[in-house]
Protein backbone atom coordinates (compact mmCIF):
# COMPACT_ATOMS: atom_id res chain seq x y z
CA UNK A 1 0.00 0.00 0.00
CA UNK A 2 1.00 3.39 -0.94
CA UNK A 3 1.56 5.07 2.73
CA UNK A 4 -1.05 7.77 3.64
CA UNK A 5 0.97 10.81 5.89
CA UNK A 6 -2.48 11.68 7.02
CA UNK A 7 -3.21 8.78 8.32
CA UNK A 8 0.83 7.87 9.57
CA UNK A 9 0.56 11.30 11.88
CA UNK A 10 -3.26 10.31 12.84
CA UNK A 11 -2.26 7.08 14.16
CA UNK A 12 0.61 7.56 16.32
CA UNK A 13 -0.86 11.58 17.32
CA UNK A 14 -3.61 10.05 18.79
CA UNK A 15 -1.91 7.20 20.05
CA UNK A 16 0.51 9.15 21.83
CA UNK A 17 -2.04 11.70 23.33
CA UNK A 18 -4.62 8.31 24.78
CA UNK A 19 -1.03 6.84 26.30
CA UNK A 20 0.10 9.84 27.88
CA UNK A 21 -3.92 9.96 29.40
CA UNK A 22 -3.43 6.63 30.44
CA UNK A 23 -0.44 7.38 32.18
CA UNK A 24 -1.91 10.44 33.89
CA UNK A 25 -4.80 8.38 35.25
CA UNK A 26 -2.80 5.64 36.26
CA UNK A 27 -0.28 8.31 38.21
CA UNK A 28 -3.90 9.27 40.08
CA UNK A 29 -5.47 5.94 40.72
CA UNK A 30 -0.94 5.11 42.51
CA UNK A 31 -1.12 8.17 44.46
CA UNK A 32 -4.81 7.45 45.38
CA UNK A 33 -3.54 4.02 46.53
CA UNK A 34 -0.83 5.41 48.33
CA UNK A 35 2.07 4.02 46.25
CA UNK A 36 2.99 7.61 44.70
CA UNK A 37 3.30 10.85 46.24
CA UNK A 38 0.02 12.81 45.44
CA UNK A 39 0.09 15.32 42.33
CA UNK A 40 -1.35 19.16 42.66
CA UNK A 41 -4.31 19.52 39.92
CA UNK A 42 -2.22 21.40 37.54
CA UNK A 43 -0.32 18.61 36.75
CA UNK A 44 -3.19 17.01 35.44
CA UNK A 45 -4.57 19.50 34.34
CA UNK A 46 -1.58 20.35 31.88
CA UNK A 47 -1.40 17.10 30.81
CA UNK A 48 -5.12 16.10 29.52
CA UNK A 49 -3.98 19.38 27.62
CA UNK A 50 -1.41 18.47 26.57
CA UNK A 51 -2.95 14.96 25.69
CA UNK A 52 -5.91 16.81 23.66
CA UNK A 53 -3.96 18.97 21.31
CA UNK A 54 -2.45 15.53 20.58
CA UNK A 55 -5.62 14.13 19.65
CA UNK A 56 -6.74 17.60 17.55
CA UNK A 57 -3.35 16.73 15.87
CA UNK A 58 -4.35 13.46 15.29
CA UNK A 59 -7.88 14.63 14.16
CA UNK A 60 -6.47 17.52 12.00
CA UNK A 61 -4.16 15.36 10.11
CA UNK A 62 -7.02 13.17 9.26
CA UNK A 63 -8.99 15.62 7.41
CA UNK A 64 -6.19 15.43 5.44
CA UNK A 65 -7.27 12.12 4.22
CA UNK A 66 -10.41 13.12 3.18
CA UNK A 67 -11.14 14.02 -0.19
CA UNK A 68 -14.51 15.43 1.04
CA UNK A 69 -13.81 16.95 4.65
CA UNK A 70 -16.86 18.92 5.09
CA UNK A 71 -19.12 15.70 4.46
CA UNK A 72 -17.04 14.39 7.18
CA UNK A 73 -20.22 14.05 9.65
CA UNK A 74 -21.44 11.54 7.96
CA UNK A 75 -19.00 8.69 8.91
CA UNK A 76 -20.61 8.99 12.37
CA UNK A 77 -23.54 7.03 10.75
CA UNK A 78 -21.99 3.39 9.56
CA UNK A 79 -20.80 1.79 13.45
CA UNK A 80 -23.08 -0.51 12.68
CA UNK A 81 -20.67 -2.34 10.50
CA UNK A 82 -17.63 -0.09 9.91
CA UNK A 83 -14.73 0.31 12.35
CA UNK A 84 -14.14 3.56 10.37
CA UNK A 85 -17.37 5.12 11.99
CA UNK A 86 -16.64 3.45 15.01
CA UNK A 87 -13.43 5.11 15.00
CA UNK A 88 -15.68 8.72 14.21
CA UNK A 89 -17.58 8.43 17.32
CA UNK A 90 -14.94 7.32 19.47
CA UNK A 91 -12.12 9.74 18.78
CA UNK A 92 -14.59 13.07 19.52
CA UNK A 93 -16.08 11.03 22.76
CA UNK A 94 -12.57 10.46 24.23
CA UNK A 95 -11.66 13.63 23.17
CA UNK A 96 -14.56 14.97 25.23
CA UNK A 97 -13.96 13.23 28.32
CA UNK A 98 -9.91 13.73 28.64
CA UNK A 99 -11.32 17.37 28.44
CA UNK A 100 -13.58 16.74 31.33
CA UNK A 101 -10.73 15.16 33.24
CA UNK A 102 -8.69 17.95 32.95
CA UNK A 103 -11.31 20.40 33.20
CA UNK A 104 -12.09 19.22 36.38
CA UNK A 105 -8.81 19.24 37.45
CA UNK A 106 -8.06 22.46 36.72
CA UNK A 107 -11.16 23.77 38.36
CA UNK A 108 -9.81 21.91 41.48
CA UNK A 109 -13.46 19.95 41.57
CA UNK A 110 -11.73 17.09 43.87
CA UNK A 111 -14.02 16.78 46.90
CA UNK A 112 -14.47 13.08 47.06
CA UNK A 113 -18.07 12.38 46.44
CA UNK A 114 -18.83 8.92 48.52
CA UNK A 115 -15.99 6.67 50.40
CA UNK A 116 -16.06 3.52 49.35
CA UNK A 117 -15.39 0.88 52.25
CA UNK A 118 -14.07 4.06 54.30
CA UNK A 119 -11.14 3.45 52.41
CA UNK A 120 -11.60 4.88 49.02
CA UNK A 121 -12.83 8.31 48.36
CA UNK A 122 -14.16 8.77 45.15
CA UNK A 123 -14.74 12.19 43.21
CA UNK A 124 -15.51 13.41 39.94
CA UNK A 125 -12.22 13.17 38.56
CA UNK A 126 -12.25 9.15 38.86
CA UNK A 127 -15.11 8.43 37.79
CA UNK A 128 -14.63 11.00 34.56
CA UNK A 129 -10.84 9.21 34.24
CA UNK A 130 -12.24 5.84 34.28
CA UNK A 131 -14.93 6.98 31.22
CA UNK A 132 -12.56 8.14 29.43
CA UNK A 133 -9.98 5.05 30.48
CA UNK A 134 -12.77 2.91 28.92
CA UNK A 135 -12.88 5.11 25.97
CA UNK A 136 -9.02 5.55 25.09
CA UNK A 137 -8.78 2.05 24.79
CA UNK A 138 -11.96 1.59 22.36
CA UNK A 139 -10.72 4.16 20.65
CA UNK A 140 -7.19 2.17 20.07
CA UNK A 141 -9.43 -1.19 19.36
CA UNK A 142 -11.27 0.78 16.29
CA UNK A 143 -8.12 2.72 15.01
CA UNK A 144 -6.48 -0.95 14.72
CA UNK A 145 -8.88 -2.63 13.46
CA UNK A 146 -9.85 -0.42 10.89
CA UNK A 147 -6.69 -2.07 9.45
CA UNK A 148 -7.03 -5.84 11.31
CA UNK A 149 -11.06 -6.02 9.82
CA UNK A 150 -9.44 -6.10 5.81
CA UNK A 151 -9.22 -9.92 5.45
CA UNK A 152 -7.75 -9.45 1.79
CA UNK A 153 -4.57 -7.66 2.97
CA UNK A 154 -2.90 -10.54 5.20
CA UNK A 155 -0.47 -8.44 6.53
CA UNK A 156 -2.41 -6.29 8.90
CA UNK A 157 -5.35 -8.90 9.23
CA UNK A 158 -4.19 -10.27 12.79
CA UNK A 159 -4.95 -9.42 16.74
CA UNK A 160 -1.10 -8.33 16.31
CA UNK A 161 -2.36 -5.28 14.85
CA UNK A 162 -4.40 -4.03 17.37
CA UNK A 163 -1.97 -5.25 20.00
CA UNK A 164 0.91 -3.19 18.23
CA UNK A 165 -1.42 0.21 18.06
CA UNK A 166 -1.92 -0.39 21.75
CA UNK A 167 1.26 -1.03 23.03
CA UNK A 168 3.35 1.52 20.63
CA UNK A 169 0.94 4.00 21.84
CA UNK A 170 0.93 3.48 25.72
CA UNK A 171 4.87 2.97 25.20
CA UNK A 172 4.93 6.97 23.47
CA UNK A 173 2.68 8.01 26.06
CA UNK A 174 4.14 6.82 29.07
CA UNK A 175 7.07 8.09 27.47
CA UNK A 176 5.72 11.67 27.14
CA UNK A 177 4.33 11.73 30.54
CA UNK A 178 8.07 11.36 31.98
CA UNK A 179 9.63 13.82 29.34
CA UNK A 180 6.74 15.83 31.04
CA UNK A 181 7.34 14.60 34.78
CA UNK A 182 11.32 15.21 33.99
CA UNK A 183 10.65 18.74 32.35
CA UNK A 184 8.29 19.71 35.70
CA UNK A 185 11.38 18.34 37.77
CA UNK A 186 8.68 16.20 39.93
CA UNK A 187 8.75 12.77 41.18
CA UNK A 188 7.76 9.95 38.76
CA UNK A 189 9.87 10.04 36.17
CA UNK A 190 11.03 6.51 37.07
CA UNK A 191 7.45 5.60 37.44
CA UNK A 192 6.07 6.56 33.80
CA UNK A 193 9.77 5.68 32.58
CA UNK A 194 9.60 2.44 33.68
CA UNK A 195 5.91 1.71 32.49
CA UNK A 196 7.15 3.28 29.50
CA UNK A 197 9.96 0.92 29.10
CA UNK A 198 7.21 -2.00 29.50
CA UNK A 199 5.22 -1.22 26.86
CA UNK A 200 7.91 -0.35 24.68
CA UNK A 201 9.47 -4.11 25.42
CA UNK A 202 5.65 -5.75 25.08
CA UNK A 203 5.17 -3.48 21.82
CA UNK A 204 8.89 -5.07 20.89
CA UNK A 205 7.56 -8.78 21.15
CA UNK A 206 4.41 -8.16 19.03
CA UNK A 207 5.59 -5.87 16.50
CA UNK A 208 8.33 -8.41 15.95
CA UNK A 209 5.98 -11.17 15.86
CA UNK A 210 4.02 -9.29 12.95
CA UNK A 211 7.49 -8.20 10.88
CA UNK A 212 8.23 -12.11 11.28
CA UNK A 213 5.08 -13.45 10.11
CA UNK A 214 4.62 -10.19 7.47
CA UNK A 215 7.75 -11.71 6.11
CA UNK A 216 7.13 -15.36 5.57
CA UNK A 217 3.54 -15.67 4.87
CA UNK A 218 2.11 -16.56 1.11
CA UNK A 219 -1.13 -14.48 -0.34
CA UNK A 220 -3.89 -16.76 -0.78
CA UNK A 221 -4.59 -15.97 -4.45
CA UNK A 222 -2.54 -15.47 -7.19
CA UNK A 223 -2.78 -14.59 -11.09
CA UNK A 224 -4.35 -17.72 -12.40
CA UNK A 225 -6.74 -16.99 -10.06
CA UNK A 226 -6.91 -13.13 -10.32
CA UNK A 227 -8.11 -13.96 -14.15
CA UNK A 228 -9.06 -17.68 -13.99
CA UNK A 229 -6.03 -18.95 -16.41
CA UNK A 230 -4.78 -21.88 -15.18
CA UNK A 231 -1.33 -21.77 -16.85
CA UNK A 232 1.52 -22.07 -14.93
CA UNK A 233 3.86 -19.31 -16.75
CA UNK A 234 1.21 -16.32 -17.06
CA UNK A 235 2.89 -12.66 -17.77
CA UNK A 236 0.64 -9.26 -17.73
CA UNK A 237 1.05 -7.48 -21.18
CA UNK A 238 -0.78 -4.52 -20.77
CA UNK A 239 -2.49 -2.91 -17.96
CA UNK A 240 -5.71 -0.91 -19.85
CA UNK A 241 -3.96 1.92 -19.68
CA UNK A 242 -0.44 3.92 -20.44
CA UNK A 243 -0.05 6.36 -17.98
CA UNK A 244 -1.04 5.80 -14.22
CA UNK A 245 -4.07 5.61 -12.58
CA UNK A 246 -5.70 5.36 -9.20
CA UNK A 247 -4.98 1.75 -9.12
CA UNK A 248 -0.91 2.17 -9.54
CA UNK A 249 -0.88 4.96 -7.12
CA UNK A 250 -2.87 4.00 -4.18
CA UNK A 251 -1.52 0.11 -3.52
CA UNK A 252 2.06 0.45 -4.72
CA UNK A 253 4.82 2.30 -1.79
CA UNK A 254 6.93 2.29 -5.54
CA UNK A 255 10.13 1.70 -2.54
CA UNK A 256 13.44 -0.29 -3.24
CA UNK A 257 13.54 -3.54 -0.66
CA UNK A 258 16.95 -1.38 0.57
CA UNK A 259 15.10 1.31 1.50
CA UNK A 260 12.47 -0.09 3.72
CA UNK A 261 15.08 -2.63 4.78
CA UNK A 262 17.23 0.50 6.26
CA UNK A 263 13.62 1.76 7.36
CA UNK A 264 12.97 -1.41 9.05
CA UNK A 265 16.38 -1.63 11.06
CA UNK A 266 16.12 2.52 11.53
CA UNK A 267 12.28 2.18 13.26
CA UNK A 268 13.47 -1.16 15.57
CA UNK A 269 16.74 1.36 16.95
CA UNK A 270 13.93 4.34 17.33
CA UNK A 271 11.58 3.08 18.77
CA UNK A 272 12.36 0.35 20.57
CA UNK A 273 16.56 0.41 21.38
CA UNK A 274 17.10 4.37 21.89
CA UNK A 275 14.47 4.94 24.03
CA UNK A 276 15.07 2.21 26.37
CA UNK A 277 18.71 2.37 26.80
CA UNK A 278 18.00 6.77 26.90
CA UNK A 279 15.29 5.84 29.46
CA UNK A 280 18.03 3.44 31.42
CA UNK A 281 20.66 6.57 31.29
CA UNK A 282 18.46 8.58 32.55
CA UNK A 283 17.59 6.51 35.68
CA UNK A 284 21.13 6.46 36.47
CA UNK A 285 22.37 9.67 35.24
CA UNK A 286 19.28 12.06 36.77
CA UNK A 287 18.95 13.28 33.60
CA UNK A 288 15.86 15.76 33.01
CA UNK A 289 16.70 15.73 29.40
CA UNK A 290 17.18 12.12 28.46
CA UNK A 291 13.21 11.42 29.14
CA UNK A 292 12.75 13.57 26.53
CA UNK A 293 15.35 12.59 23.63
CA UNK A 294 13.50 9.52 24.57
CA UNK A 295 10.27 10.51 23.73
CA UNK A 296 10.57 12.98 20.15
CA UNK A 297 13.34 9.59 19.15
CA UNK A 298 10.48 7.34 20.20
CA UNK A 299 7.76 9.52 18.26
CA UNK A 300 9.64 9.74 15.00
CA UNK A 301 10.73 5.94 15.00
CA UNK A 302 6.79 5.64 15.69
CA UNK A 303 6.39 7.54 12.16
CA UNK A 304 8.75 5.23 10.64
CA UNK A 305 6.72 2.64 11.54
CA UNK A 306 3.46 3.37 10.73
CA UNK A 307 4.80 4.06 7.31
CA UNK A 308 6.55 0.71 7.04
CA UNK A 309 3.32 -0.76 8.22
CA UNK A 310 1.60 0.73 4.78
CA UNK A 311 4.63 -0.51 2.83
CA UNK A 312 4.08 -3.92 4.78
CA UNK A 313 0.55 -4.60 3.13
CA UNK A 314 0.62 -6.36 -0.16
CA UNK A 315 -3.21 -5.77 -1.63
CA UNK A 316 -4.24 -8.60 -4.08
CA UNK A 317 -5.68 -5.93 -6.83
CA UNK A 318 -1.68 -5.51 -7.02
CA UNK A 319 -2.20 -9.03 -9.14
CA UNK A 320 -3.62 -7.09 -11.78
CA UNK A 321 -0.66 -4.53 -12.48
CA UNK A 322 2.14 -6.61 -12.39
CA UNK A 323 3.93 -4.90 -15.37
CA UNK A 324 3.30 -2.83 -18.25
CA UNK A 325 4.91 -4.24 -22.04
CA UNK B 1 -34.38 -11.49 -5.88
CA UNK B 2 -32.63 -10.28 -8.95
CA UNK B 3 -29.17 -10.08 -9.51
CA UNK B 4 -27.82 -8.39 -12.38
CA UNK B 5 -24.62 -9.22 -14.17
CA UNK B 6 -22.16 -9.27 -17.01
CA UNK B 7 -20.57 -12.63 -18.07
CA UNK B 8 -17.69 -11.81 -20.32
CA UNK B 9 -16.40 -14.28 -22.79
CA UNK B 10 -12.43 -14.59 -23.05
CA UNK B 11 -13.30 -16.95 -25.83
CA UNK B 12 -14.39 -14.04 -27.84
CA UNK B 13 -12.96 -10.85 -26.74
CA UNK B 14 -10.22 -9.20 -28.96
CA UNK B 15 -9.77 -6.33 -27.05
CA UNK B 16 -10.44 -3.55 -28.94
CA UNK B 17 -11.56 -1.47 -25.81
CA UNK B 18 -14.57 -0.27 -27.65
CA UNK B 19 -16.25 -1.26 -23.82
CA UNK B 20 -13.76 1.09 -22.45
CA UNK B 21 -14.85 3.71 -24.74
CA UNK B 22 -18.25 3.37 -24.72
CA UNK B 23 -18.27 3.69 -21.28
CA UNK B 24 -16.53 6.21 -20.76
CA UNK B 25 -18.18 7.98 -23.23
CA UNK B 26 -22.16 7.19 -21.63
CA UNK B 27 -20.85 7.69 -17.71
CA UNK B 28 -18.72 10.58 -18.01
CA UNK B 29 -21.92 12.57 -19.38
CA UNK B 30 -24.33 10.69 -17.12
CA UNK B 31 -25.54 10.19 -13.63
CA UNK B 32 -21.98 8.56 -12.77
CA UNK B 33 -20.20 11.57 -14.74
CA UNK B 34 -18.45 13.47 -15.11
CA UNK B 35 -15.20 10.69 -15.00
CA UNK B 36 -12.30 13.45 -15.39
CA UNK B 37 -8.90 13.41 -16.88
CA UNK B 38 -5.82 14.87 -15.84
CA UNK B 39 -3.18 15.45 -18.19
CA UNK B 40 -4.61 13.89 -20.80
CA UNK B 41 -2.15 15.25 -23.42
CA UNK B 42 0.44 15.62 -21.36
CA UNK B 43 3.78 13.14 -20.32
CA UNK B 44 1.70 11.27 -17.27
CA UNK B 45 -1.99 10.95 -18.56
CA UNK B 46 -4.60 9.76 -15.97
CA UNK B 47 -7.89 9.94 -15.44
CA UNK B 48 -11.54 7.75 -13.92
CA UNK B 49 -12.04 4.76 -16.06
CA UNK B 50 -14.65 2.08 -14.77
CA UNK B 51 -14.01 -0.43 -17.45
CA UNK B 52 -10.69 -1.07 -18.36
CA UNK B 53 -9.19 -4.09 -20.93
CA UNK B 54 -5.77 -5.32 -20.05
CA UNK B 55 -3.83 -8.08 -21.45
CA UNK B 56 -2.58 -11.25 -20.09
CA UNK B 57 -0.02 -13.83 -22.47
CA UNK B 58 0.26 -17.31 -20.99
CA UNK B 59 3.24 -19.76 -22.38
CA UNK B 60 6.36 -19.00 -23.96
CA UNK B 61 6.61 -18.37 -28.20
CA UNK B 62 5.51 -19.59 -30.04
CA UNK B 63 3.01 -21.60 -27.86
CA UNK B 64 1.47 -18.58 -26.65
CA UNK B 65 -1.85 -17.51 -25.89
CA UNK B 66 -3.07 -14.03 -25.38
CA UNK B 67 -6.09 -13.05 -23.32
CA UNK B 68 -7.88 -9.89 -23.47
CA UNK B 69 -9.04 -9.03 -19.94
CA UNK B 70 -11.68 -6.20 -19.71
CA UNK B 71 -11.79 -5.81 -15.94
CA UNK B 72 -14.75 -3.59 -13.66
CA UNK B 73 -16.91 -3.97 -11.06
CA UNK B 74 -17.94 -7.30 -10.29
CA UNK B 75 -20.92 -6.52 -8.13
CA UNK B 76 -20.12 -8.95 -5.89
CA UNK B 77 -23.27 -10.53 -3.76
CA UNK B 78 -21.34 -10.66 -0.74
CA UNK B 79 -19.66 -7.30 -1.33
CA UNK B 80 -16.91 -6.42 1.39
CA UNK B 81 -16.43 -2.80 0.17
CA UNK B 82 -20.17 -1.99 1.42
CA UNK B 83 -19.36 -2.87 4.95
CA UNK B 84 -16.62 -0.72 5.55
CA UNK B 85 -17.88 2.80 4.10
CA UNK B 86 -18.74 4.66 7.25
CA UNK B 87 -21.20 6.82 5.45
CA UNK B 88 -23.41 4.63 4.11
CA UNK B 89 -22.35 6.37 0.66
CA UNK B 90 -21.33 2.50 -0.99
CA UNK B 91 -24.67 0.42 -0.88
CA UNK B 92 -26.10 -2.26 -2.82
CA UNK B 93 -28.89 -1.76 -4.55
CA UNK B 94 -31.80 -4.24 -2.61
CA UNK B 95 -34.19 -4.74 -6.16
CA UNK B 96 -30.95 -5.51 -8.79
CA UNK B 97 -28.48 -6.25 -6.58
CA UNK B 98 -26.09 -3.48 -8.54
CA UNK B 99 -23.35 -1.84 -5.99
CA UNK B 100 -23.52 1.74 -6.34
CA UNK B 101 -21.35 4.77 -4.49
CA UNK B 102 -24.21 7.44 -3.40
CA UNK B 103 -21.23 10.57 -4.23
CA UNK B 104 -23.82 13.07 -2.25
CA UNK B 105 -22.42 10.80 1.15
CA UNK B 106 -18.79 10.01 -0.05
CA UNK B 107 -16.12 11.28 1.53
CA UNK B 108 -13.81 10.25 -0.04
CA UNK B 109 -11.80 8.29 2.51
CA UNK B 110 -10.65 5.33 -0.18
CA UNK B 111 -11.48 3.00 2.70
CA UNK B 112 -13.97 0.99 0.24
CA UNK B 113 -11.03 0.55 -2.24
CA UNK B 114 -8.52 -1.04 -0.05
CA UNK B 115 -11.88 -3.56 0.87
CA UNK B 116 -11.57 -4.87 -2.59
CA UNK B 117 -9.60 -7.26 -3.80
CA UNK B 118 -10.33 -6.51 -7.21
CA UNK B 119 -9.47 -3.23 -7.45
CA UNK B 120 -12.76 -1.95 -8.79
CA UNK B 121 -13.04 1.35 -7.22
CA UNK B 122 -11.37 4.64 -7.72
CA UNK B 123 -10.98 8.19 -6.22
CA UNK B 124 -12.44 10.80 -9.14
CA UNK B 125 -9.41 13.26 -8.63
CA UNK B 126 -11.98 16.51 -9.51
CA UNK B 127 -14.96 15.17 -7.95
CA UNK B 128 -12.85 14.05 -4.66
CA UNK B 129 -15.24 10.87 -4.62
CA UNK B 130 -15.15 7.12 -5.03
CA UNK B 131 -16.28 5.64 -8.36
CA UNK B 132 -16.69 2.46 -9.58
CA UNK B 133 -19.01 0.65 -12.90
CA UNK B 134 -22.87 1.21 -12.21
CA UNK B 135 -23.80 -1.26 -14.84
CA UNK B 136 -25.02 1.60 -16.78
CA UNK B 137 -27.47 2.30 -13.65
CA UNK B 138 -29.11 5.23 -15.48
CA UNK B 139 -29.94 3.47 -18.84
CA UNK B 140 -30.73 -0.44 -17.83
CA UNK B 141 -33.21 1.28 -14.92
CA UNK B 142 -35.05 4.06 -17.62
CA UNK B 143 -38.06 2.38 -19.10
CA UNK B 144 -38.60 5.32 -21.80
CA UNK B 145 -35.68 3.34 -23.51
CA UNK B 146 -36.78 0.45 -25.17
CA UNK B 147 -36.06 -3.18 -24.12
CA UNK B 148 -33.16 -3.74 -26.44
CA UNK B 149 -31.63 -0.72 -25.31
CA UNK B 150 -31.92 -1.20 -21.72
CA UNK B 151 -27.96 -2.43 -21.64
CA UNK B 152 -24.81 -0.99 -20.41
CA UNK B 153 -23.16 0.51 -22.59
CA UNK B 154 -20.50 -1.76 -22.94
CA UNK B 155 -22.68 -4.36 -23.75
CA UNK B 156 -24.34 -2.58 -26.79
CA UNK B 157 -20.75 -1.67 -27.84
CA UNK B 158 -18.96 -5.10 -27.73
CA UNK B 159 -18.63 -5.84 -31.59
CA UNK B 160 -18.11 -9.86 -30.75
CA UNK B 161 -20.88 -10.28 -28.36
CA UNK B 162 -18.19 -11.00 -25.75
CA UNK B 163 -20.14 -9.05 -22.77
CA UNK B 164 -23.77 -10.59 -21.99
CA UNK B 165 -26.13 -9.00 -19.99
CA UNK B 166 -28.99 -10.00 -17.51
CA UNK B 167 -30.05 -11.34 -13.63
CA UNK B 168 -27.94 -14.13 -12.70
CA UNK B 169 -30.71 -15.33 -10.37
CA UNK B 170 -33.03 -16.30 -13.00
CA UNK B 171 -31.76 -20.17 -13.99
CA UNK B 172 -33.35 -19.12 -18.26
CA UNK B 173 -31.51 -15.69 -18.60
CA UNK B 174 -28.74 -15.61 -21.07
CA UNK B 175 -26.03 -15.08 -18.59
CA UNK B 176 -27.28 -17.99 -16.36
CA UNK B 177 -27.32 -20.45 -18.84
CA UNK B 178 -23.74 -19.07 -20.33
CA UNK B 179 -22.17 -19.95 -16.60
CA UNK B 180 -24.03 -23.11 -16.18
CA UNK B 181 -23.27 -24.18 -20.18
CA UNK B 182 -20.18 -22.31 -20.78
CA UNK B 183 -18.29 -22.93 -18.15
CA UNK B 184 -18.22 -19.87 -16.61
CA UNK B 185 -16.30 -18.88 -13.28
CA UNK B 186 -15.80 -15.90 -10.77
CA UNK B 187 -12.61 -13.99 -10.22
CA UNK B 188 -10.87 -14.98 -6.96
CA UNK B 189 -13.15 -17.27 -5.35
CA UNK B 190 -10.99 -18.03 -2.65
CA UNK B 191 -12.76 -14.96 -0.76
CA UNK B 192 -16.46 -15.81 -1.05
CA UNK B 193 -17.49 -12.04 -2.04
CA UNK B 194 -19.34 -14.56 -4.54
CA UNK B 195 -18.97 -11.99 -7.66
CA UNK B 196 -22.25 -11.35 -9.65
CA UNK B 197 -19.84 -10.92 -13.16
CA UNK B 198 -18.94 -14.20 -14.27
CA UNK B 199 -15.75 -15.07 -17.01
CA UNK B 200 -16.22 -17.77 -19.87
CA UNK B 201 -12.85 -19.37 -20.49
CA UNK B 202 -11.44 -20.00 -23.45
CA UNK B 203 -12.70 -23.02 -25.70
CA UNK B 204 -10.76 -25.26 -28.34
CA UNK B 205 -13.31 -27.28 -29.99
CA UNK B 206 -11.54 -30.90 -30.67
CA UNK B 207 -12.94 -34.12 -30.64
CA UNK B 208 -10.68 -37.17 -29.21
CA UNK B 209 -10.19 -39.88 -31.50
CA UNK B 210 -8.68 -42.63 -30.47
CA UNK B 211 -6.09 -45.27 -33.33
CA UNK B 212 -8.42 -47.92 -32.51
CA UNK B 213 -11.77 -45.62 -33.79
CA UNK B 214 -10.23 -45.01 -37.50
CA UNK B 215 -9.94 -48.46 -38.40
CA UNK B 216 -13.27 -50.83 -37.70
CA UNK B 217 -12.11 -53.94 -35.76
CA UNK B 218 -14.89 -56.02 -36.64
CA UNK B 219 -15.49 -54.70 -40.52
CA UNK B 220 -17.32 -57.99 -42.22
CA UNK B 221 -16.05 -56.93 -45.64
CA UNK B 222 -12.37 -56.24 -44.48
CA UNK B 223 -12.53 -53.00 -46.60
CA UNK B 224 -10.02 -51.09 -44.58
CA UNK B 225 -7.85 -53.95 -43.79
CA UNK B 226 -7.53 -55.62 -47.43
CA UNK B 227 -5.61 -58.73 -46.94
CA UNK B 228 -2.34 -59.55 -48.12
CA UNK B 229 -2.62 -61.46 -51.57
CA UNK B 230 -1.09 -65.04 -51.12
CA UNK B 231 1.89 -66.11 -52.72
CA UNK B 232 1.46 -66.85 -55.96
CA UNK B 233 -1.52 -64.27 -56.38
CA UNK B 234 -4.85 -64.74 -56.58
CA UNK B 235 -7.25 -67.75 -56.78
CA UNK B 236 -10.67 -68.34 -57.78
CA UNK B 237 -11.56 -68.90 -53.89
CA UNK B 238 -10.16 -65.41 -53.14
CA UNK B 239 -12.92 -63.43 -55.38
CA UNK B 240 -15.92 -63.32 -54.51
CA UNK B 241 -18.79 -63.36 -57.47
Amino acid sequence: MHPAFSVIFLTTLIGAGQGLFLALYTGQLYSLANLLPVQRDKFYAVGSLAAIALLIGGLVASVFHLGRPEKAWRAATQWRTSWLSREVIVLPATMALTFLYGLLHYLGWTDPLFVISETLPVDLTLIIGALATLATFLLFLCTAMIYASLRFIKAWYSPLTVANFLFLGVASGFMLAAAFSAYLGNNLVSFYGTWAVVATLLGAITRGFSLYRNTRFRCKVDLKSAIGVHHSDLHQKAQGFMGGSFNTREFFHGKSEGFLLMLRYGFLLMVFVLPVILIVLAYILESTRLPMAAFVIQYFGLLIERYHFFTEAKHPQNLYYQSMA
Amino acid sequence: MTQLALVIDLNVCVGCHACVTSCKEWNTSGWAGPMTDQRAYDEDPTGTFFNRVQTYEAGVFPHTETYHFPKSCLHCEDPPCVPVCPTGASYKREDNGVVLVDYDKCIGCKYCSWACPYGAREMDEKQRVMKKCTLCIDRITDMTLPESQRKPACVLACPTSARLFGDAHDPNSVVSIAIREEGGYALQPEWGTKPANHYLPRRKTRIQIHEDELVRADNPLKKEQLPSLPEGGETLDDVAW
